[in-house]
């Protein structure tokens, strides 16, 4: 597994940050966001590798950079973190075709198309870059990764907005069990935070601007202070792998995909459904796909926005719990990181997955005051011990799309 | 070396991220500089923004070395 985030780089890294409560929200430093609302997301934080930050060239070769927007940067980040962490190195043309990837994205290169947007606009069409395009391809974080590790199997891509992340781990798993492949390299990247992305979710109302002044309390799920969520880039990656395959190499398991489960809204645009009904369905599908009681589920990952909606899904969540809620902890790790959109359901599947290997919730930042009273212990503040064997991550998307996602130790 | 063909390798150097001992004057930007057929648009482009010339497509196919873009220019130049 792999994780990029404004939390910084590499898996344990990111991990051991989340559970100390850290925060990887601030002002905004990659450009002047003093004529936008919203002033605070969360950046990858540059610097050395060996401190946990991001020096790009030790990654992506400095000649190849100018070829791939941002996005595509820190994908190819976490998928090599992911794929050299997963051992899986296939020697033979027939293992290297039976391995595939599908990462994808929210939005994309944005910041590639602002720019070459105005090279258009100042007539200098003719000056646009032949890597434009492939800079800007959604699909092309999965390219990049098989040509640079010869993965010749599905070669596929996901856009379905902030449930990205979800929707390619979980239809990945499913390429394996339908026996298109054996080995998939899953998940999503984003990199929006830029003038463009920043002022057309302001526009949307969607960020929070209340907190200009204290980034690391803007995102805070569930809190009556709420007031939008906060951007956040980077990217999680997964190595799916067909469990006997996974077994008979001695691979390091960290866990098993056992449920999965969708649904659409057909309700709005943006706001979720009343109750929001579509996020119970994709939740009761993921249940009855994975065979497993909700009392079976000892931690939620919620998709807790730090938006209106929130409520919503804990009223979707209480309902298909019931009394089980009394023992569930939820949580929504969106308050340290902001909202990743298109990689945000593949990097809390991973965190998931790691409240699993060792049982831990990690903890829901800026919880001061809940808007609404709830059985469900949201772990605010601090993270808690208490024993998770199975784990369930929702991501909901603009276009009312659900998805969750259910993980189990091994 | 002429004040364009010291131009012409350093926007290769910049551009194809290679040593500048390997910009010979008969390197192929494909075979020995690593170029793909994106790259070579792409630094065609730059030769027409460095010096301000215009290469058409038909002439730009037949740019494949360092010593044939440093003539085409300075014929361009020239003329």
């Amino acid at each position: 597994m792999g994780i990029v985030s404004p939390l910084g780089l590499g898996l344990e890294h990111n991990w051991s940050r989340l559970i100390a409560g850290e925060s990887g929200i601030g002002r905004i430093a990659s450009f002047d966001p003093s004529d936008l609302p919203a002033h605070v997301a969360g950046e990858v934080p540059t610097g050395p590798t060996e401190s946990g930050c991001l020096t790009l060239s030790d990654w992506v070769p400095v000649k190849d950079q100018k070829k791939m927007d941002r996005f595509i940067h820190l994908g190819l980040v976490a998928a090599t973190e992911a794929v050299e962490d997963s051992g899986w190195k296939p020697e033979s043309e027939e293992d290297r075709c039976r391995t595939g990837v599908m990462i994808g994205s929210g939005i994309g290169g944005l910041q590639t198309i602002y720019d070459a947007s105005i090279t258009v606009h100042e007539g200098r069409a003719r000056r646009l870059s032949p890597f434009f395009i492939p800079s800007a391809l959604i699909n092309l974080v999965s390219g990049h990764v098989s040509i640079k590790y010869g993965f010749k199997g599905p070669n596929h891509s996901v856009v379905t907005a902030c449930a990205t992340g979800v929707h390619a781990i979980g239809d990945a798993s499913r390429l394996i069990m339908l026996g298109d492949a054996d080995v998939m390299v899953a998940g999503g990247a984003e990199a929006a935070v830029c003038p463009l992305g920043i002022a057309g979710f302001s526009s949307a109302r969607a960020l929070s601007t209340a907190f200009n002044d204290a980034p690391d309390k803007a995102s805070r799920p569930w809190d009556r202070d709420r007031d939008g969520f906060v951007m956040g880039e980077g990217a999680g990656i997964v190595v799916l792998e067909e469990y006997e395959h996974a077994k008979a190499r001695g691979a390091k398991i960290y866990g098993e995909i056992i449920g999965y489960g969708m649904s659409g809204d057909a309700y709005h645009i943006t706001a979720p459904a009343e109750g929001h009904e579509g996020a119970y369905r994709a939740m009761q599908a993921a249940v009855r796909s994975a065979g497993i009681s909700v009392s079976d589920i000892g931690y939620v990952n919620a998709h807790g926005t730090s938006t209106m909606a929130d409520d919503l899904e804990l009223q979707a969540v209480e309902r298909l719990f019931g009394d089980a809620g009394r023992q569930l902890a939820m949580s929504s790790t969106k308050s340290a990181i902001g909202h990743l959109l298109g990689a945000a359901g593949a990097v809390e599947a991973i965190f998931s997955i790691l409240a699993i290997r060792d049982n831990v919730a990690p903890p829901t930042l800026n919880l001061d005051n809940p808007s609404t009273e709830s059985v469900i212990d949201r772990v605010a503040h601090e993270a808690q011990r208490r024993k998770i064997d199975i784990a369930l991550s929702n991501s909901f998307g603009f276009g009312g799309t659900n998805a969750s996602v259910i993980v189990r130790g091994v | 070396m002429s004040e364009i063909a010291d131009k012409v390798k350093k926007i290769v150097v910049e551009h194809l991220g290679v040593e500048e001992s390997k910009v010979t004057p008969e390197a192929s930007f494909i075979d020995d500089l690593g170029a793909d057929s994106l790259d070579t648009v792409e630094l065609v482009m730059a030769f027409e923004e460095a010096f301000s010339v215009e290469i058409p497509e038909d002439a730009a196919e037949k740019i494949a070395t360092v010593k044939d873009a440093i003539d085409y220019i300075e014929k361009q130049k020239a003329a």
